[in-house]
């Protein structure tokens, strides 16, 4: 379930355009059956490409505040008698509040940053955004100073949402336990009913497009063109690469943050979301430019770029399982001396295993799929495969096109996996 | 010799001060009502809290600037004395070398106190794992190997049963004659406190009072003494 987030964007759009476009499978059954086809293009179109991307990331970021609740005050909620709405009055609507403001913060800036959706399906001026707006006035018009304002406005705009949504966090304060498992048991009677159907419906939503991107790609996988593979190999090297530097920053940020709080960490921390893959690219750009040919140093800025943005997303992540466990064994750990190498080894890594491989696992996705500074750097020799896929599409390949993309994707979904599984199987 | 020299706490509603010294061996039960202050005292003396005015001094030095982890004293708290992804035998290893490389003899050494607290071959188990008692008798374990000259007790045994608490408070006293640690110790019972075979240091109104022979307080007590105890 975790995967439409960590699909591309640009792949991610293709898959719901065989399912919701003109000709795609939703309108054929509403043409079959008599009724007026929808439109996927404008306003509706966006939106739900956007649900799709980051429902299940949502569902991701929820069930890690799940997991945090230690057994022992689910046993004692058991024991108690709690039904479900004492359940959610003690237990989890403290662990949601904690939550929640974080993941929605997180949310609100992916879409308004958002930029491969908005350009594929919104559909003229009426659903335009000023990410969109930048790319047009630093491709099209060639107006830095536009650009630069409104890309201002864009950080203004992340700054205010990040700044409303600081005062609604709080710490569950749960205390810690003793990593005894977790005795959960499903809902009897129509709750049980009611979660299959909600599941079933989700699952239909999410997977659909995914299988439509599959069933398209396969056929071409045996004839791919020769720019496949060499730009395979360097997407994951940029990805490994990402995700350890985006991972180690990160949780340097949050253990300083759980410490103490303190402002600048908050905002270098939560800044790099409203900035974009683009407006960064642009700048830095404009930086290197008189210092070196920047297509030198394609690689080593698409490094840098996506390092910053997945920072936000990992710190969020690894805050709240760095304060609980300042708070649970910040003391222990004084009294023993364990600071420094030691305390990162014998406490940090083996507590912190599954949110870091979570976290990494995500670094390494986003880092994988992205497409936006490297667009504005590299050259033939240094293209990654999102490039190459819409490279690919530009050029008329379509089934080429397809193919890549579910390498790309494949690579994606492998390389989140390999490190959410590692970081579980450490934690174990 | 530890010396809490005008020793104070202060909040908006809440005030402690300890003004006393105590002997290397002592044997010191900090008892009192709830909310008294006694796991107050305890963490300024542990330095994970810092004192509003007044100083702790070990043999004459002032503890101020020492991190908890270099303070000459161990301290097992009411619960989390463990970490619980981490074997029984790697959480007293901890207490040796915080970066867990262990040489043979250290690794005896940690067998050694094992079997001393009645642990034996269980070093390989995680402390979800132990029963209450036996995660206790691990936590002093450590105490043991750490050897520091003060032993603090934040209540560690609350949640064990009358007859195994009684059991732990032997272990203290055998692991305090081994390292002839002081011990400091925060309980609300007075059995806990006879029990240490020292002197108790009662709090209340915000005055830790200096340590008396726990026999006398409890034979001869003053009226905040007596009204805690419930006696006429």
């Amino acid at each position: 379930m975790g995967a439409p987030f960590l699909l591309p964007a640009v792949v991610a759009v293709l898959g719901l355009l065989a399912v919701f476009g003109r000709s795609g499978v939703l309108n054929s059954a509403l043409i079959a059956l008599g009724l007026p086809p929808i439109s996927i293009y404008g306003l509706q179109g966006v939106v739900l490409a956007h649900v799709f991307l980051n429902l299940p990331l949502a569902t991701r970021m929820i069930l890690q505040g799940w997991l945090a609740i230690p057994a022992e005050r689910v046993r004692l909620a058991q024991s108690l008698g709690f039904g479900p709405s004492e359940t959610f009055r003690h237990l989890e609507s403290p662990m949601l509040r904690e939550v929640l403001p974080g993941i929605a913060l997180v949310i609100l800036v992916i879409c308004l940053t958002s930029f491969a959706v908005v350009i594929t399906l919104g559909g003229g001026p009426g659903a335009t955004t000023i990410e969109l707006a930048i790319y047009q006035a630093v491709r099209f018009e060639f107006d830095l100073a536009r650009a630069a304002s409104l890309a201002a406005l864009q950080l203004a705009l992340g700054g205010l949402a990040a700044l409303a949504i600081a005062g609604f966090g709080r710490p569950a304060d749960f205390g810690a336990g003793l990593d005894r498992d977790l005795p959960l048991s499903a809902p009897p009677g129509w709750r049980r009913v009611g979660d299959a159907v909600a599941l079933a419906a989700v699952t239909l939503f999410l997977v659909t497009p995914l299988c439509a991107v599959i069933l398209r790609g396969l056929p071409g996988l045996a004839d791919l063109p020769p720019s496949v593979l060499p730009s395979a190999g360097r997407s994951v090297f940029v990805a490994l690469i990402s995700a350890f530097l985006a991972t180690a920053a990160a949780l340097a940020l949050a253990i300083a943050s759980a410490w103490r709080t303190r402002l600048m960490i908050e905002a270098a921390a939560t800044l790099p979301l409203a900035t974009s893959g683009l407006v960064l690219g642009t700048g830095l750009f404009l930086l290197i430019q008189p210092l070196a040919p920047p297509m030198t140093l394609a690689l080593p800025v698409t490094i840098l770029v996506n390092v910053a943005l997945s920072l936000p997303y990992l710190y969020r992540i690894l805050l709240p399982e760095t304060r609980a466990l300042q708070a649970d064994y910040g003391r222990l750990a004084d009294s023993l001396s364990l600071t420094g190498w030691p305390r990162l080894r014998w406490l940090i890594l083996p507590r912190l295993a599954r949110p870091l491989g979570f976290g990494a696992g995500i670094a390494a996705a986003l880092s994988m799929g992205d497409l936006g500074v490297i667009a504005l750097f590299a050259g033939e020799s240094q293209a990654t495969l999102p490039l190459v896929v819409s490279q690919l599409r530009g050029a008329y390949q379509m089934e080429a096109a397809a193919s890549a993309a579910l390498i790309l994707v494949t690579l994606s979904f492998a390389l989140f996996w390999a490190f959410d599984a590692g970081g579980r199987r450490a934690a174990a | 010799m530890l010396q809490l020299d005008g020793l104070t706490y202060r909040q908006p509603d809440f005030c402690l001060t300890a003004d006393w010294s105590a002997d290397p061996g002592d044997r010191i039960a900090i008892m009192g009502p709830s909310g008294a202050g006694k796991s107050t005292l305890l963490s300024m003396i542990a330095g994970f809290l810092t004192p509003s005015s007044g100083t702790v001094r070990w043999m004459g030095t002032d503890l101020a600037t020492v991190s908890p982890g270099e303070r000459p004293m161990t301290i097992l708290f009411q619960d989390q004395n463990l970490f619980p992804h981490l074997t029984v035998a790697q959480n007293l290893g901890l207490g040796l070398r915080p970066d867990l490389r262990l040489s043979p003899a250290e690794r005896n050494r940690v067998e050694d106190a094992l079997a001393r607290v009645g642990l034996k071959d269980l070093g390989p188990r995680r402390p979800g794992q132990l029963s209450g008692g036996q995660a206790s008798r691990a936590a002093l374990a450590r105490a043991l190997i750490r050897a520091r000259p003060i032993l603090l007790l934040d209540e560690p045994f609350a949640a064990l049963g009358p007859a195994l608490r009684q059991e732990m408070l032997d272990l203290v006293r055998e692991v305090a004659d081994g390292t002839g640690a002081l011990v400091l110790m925060v309980t609300h019972d007075p059995t806990d406190a006879l029990a240490l075979q020292g002197k108790t240091a009662f709090v209340a109104d915000g005055l830790v009072n200096p340590p008396t022979r726990t026999d006398d307080l409890l034979a001869h007590p003053t009226p905040a003494v007596q009204a805690y105890l419930g006696r006429k």
